[in-house]
């Protein structure tokens, strides 16, 4: 159990996707314009790790080692389509303002990568925590970052108006923004955890 | 190899397609209901189906547009017309506009756009302020000419460092005006010889 708890925190901050493995910038730097956007990001791609690790590592012995990448590939783009048709069915707002991200969701390094590093070599159970602790790093990541850009850029969080709109400043909620934040909140994390 | 990756893939299709069967229909009434929504907003009270009553409608550039007719009883009442403009800052930008019998502005609502955040994307709300006259295309009269911003000596003024996307909008909504036009010509000729019909119409678009 403790082993347990030990791979879900592992992926929350020692292999932190965003801050410290730095995998998945595309969605990270484009969808975070506001707190909610960032969220729903973050909560599709934890959904489709901790399915496509599960099977993944369920089949691990019946996928041959020379076919692995178009096998994960295909287990991944099943799970990416399901959640696309799902949002587009009940969330359409939602699933429009993410646009082409959410199929990215595919090409998204960090479902590949822990599917390889993790999910070919360990059970079930493990591997989709492991998906749980990633998918949970990269949501709260995406999350604090977009209130964070939503904050100094329109002055709201969630949507809630903190200061008038006036005072924001336009540059957070634009591409430059995402960069300056990011970098700001990297060096934090790895000032924080080198203590 | 091959039969592990045939079988796999095929798991796969088979899963999508029952997934695919569950969403249909919720992704299909999804789309309706925003369409539907933007109707309602931007035309006066109505009570058939524009959505049925849809048709196309030729503008002199060339193209078509699609045009909703809303009528209470036998009556029309307005015309939804679904606009755009290619000449975005960022390209398209898809506009529902609704006008009522008496070549005025209604309402708008912005489908999709991909303006710049903040800057053109304040369009949604910019031209409908009605409490500032020199913005607002509420309630503004087409057949006095057509739109156009205040730097090209027109009478809106454009969306503060979004001339384009201004621009861009109100073409979309002359576009829309002469569609209009001959939609309403069209359902327009029984009108003519109804002029009590008319007023009561007008009569009732103000309530709204």
């Amino acid at each position: 159990m403790n082993n347990n708890l030990k791979v879900i925190v592992n992926g929350l901050i020692k292999e932190n996707p965003t801050f410290v493995l730095l995998l998945g910038m595309c969605p990270t730097l484009a969808t975070t314009s506001s707190a909610i956007n960032g969220m729903s990001m973050g909560l599709a791609t934890m959904f489709v790790l901790i399915c496509s690790n599960a099977a993944i590592s369920a089949l691990k012995n019946f996928i041959p080692d020379m076919v692995r990448i178009p096998a994960f590939i295909v287990v991944i783009a099943a799970f990416v389509t399901v959640v696309e048709m799902v949002m587009n069915a009940y969330v359409p707002a939602l699933a429009a303002s993410l646009g082409i991200f959410i199929p990215l969701i595919v090409v998204n390094c960090i479902v590949l990568g822990r599917a390889e590093a993790f999910a070919s070599k360990n059970n079930v159970l493990a591997s989709s925590l492991d998906g749980f602790g990633i998918g949970l790093g990269f949501t709260l990541a995406l999350t604090l970052l977009g209130a964070i850009r939503e904050l100094l850029g329109t002055g709201k969080i969630f949507s809630l108006s903190i200061y008038p709109e006036n005072f924001g400043s336009l540059i957070f909620v634009l591409a430059p923004g995402a960069f300056i934040v990011l970098g700001y909140l990297i060096a934090v994390f790895n000032k924080l955890q080198k203590k | 190899m091959f039969l592990s990756l045939f079988v796999i893939s095929l798991v796969v299709a088979v899963l999508l397609a029952q997934v695919n069967k569950l969403t249909a229909k919720p992704i299909a009434a999804a789309k309706a209901l925003k369409l539907e929504n933007a109707i309602k907003e931007v035309v006066p009270e109505f009570d058939n189906n524009p959505v049925e009553e849809a048709y196309k409608m030729a503008t002199p550039a060339g193209d078509s547009l699609l045009v909703y007719p809303a009528k209470k009883g036998d009556e029309v009442v307005g015309f939804a017309v679904n606009t755009y403009s290619n000449n975005g800052f960022s390209g398209n930008i898809q506009l529902m506009v609704g006008f009522d019998t008496g070549d005025k502005v209604v309402n708008y609502a912005v489908l999709s756009h991909a303006e710049t955040p903040g800057l053109g994307s304040k369009m949604n709300a910019w031209f409908r302020d009605t409490a500032k006259p020199n913005q607002a295309v509420i309630g503004r009269n087409l057949s006095e000419g057509n739109l156009s911003v205040s730097k090209d000596g027109g009478q809106i003024d454009a969306i503060t460092a979004s001339t384009i996307t201004s621009r861009a909008f109100l073409e979309a909504i002359n576009k829309a005006y002469v569609v209009y036009k001959e939609s309403d010509a069209d359902s327009g000729a029984t009108q003519q010889n109804n002029p009590e019909k008319k007023r009561k119409e007008e009569r009732g678009g103000t309530h709204e």
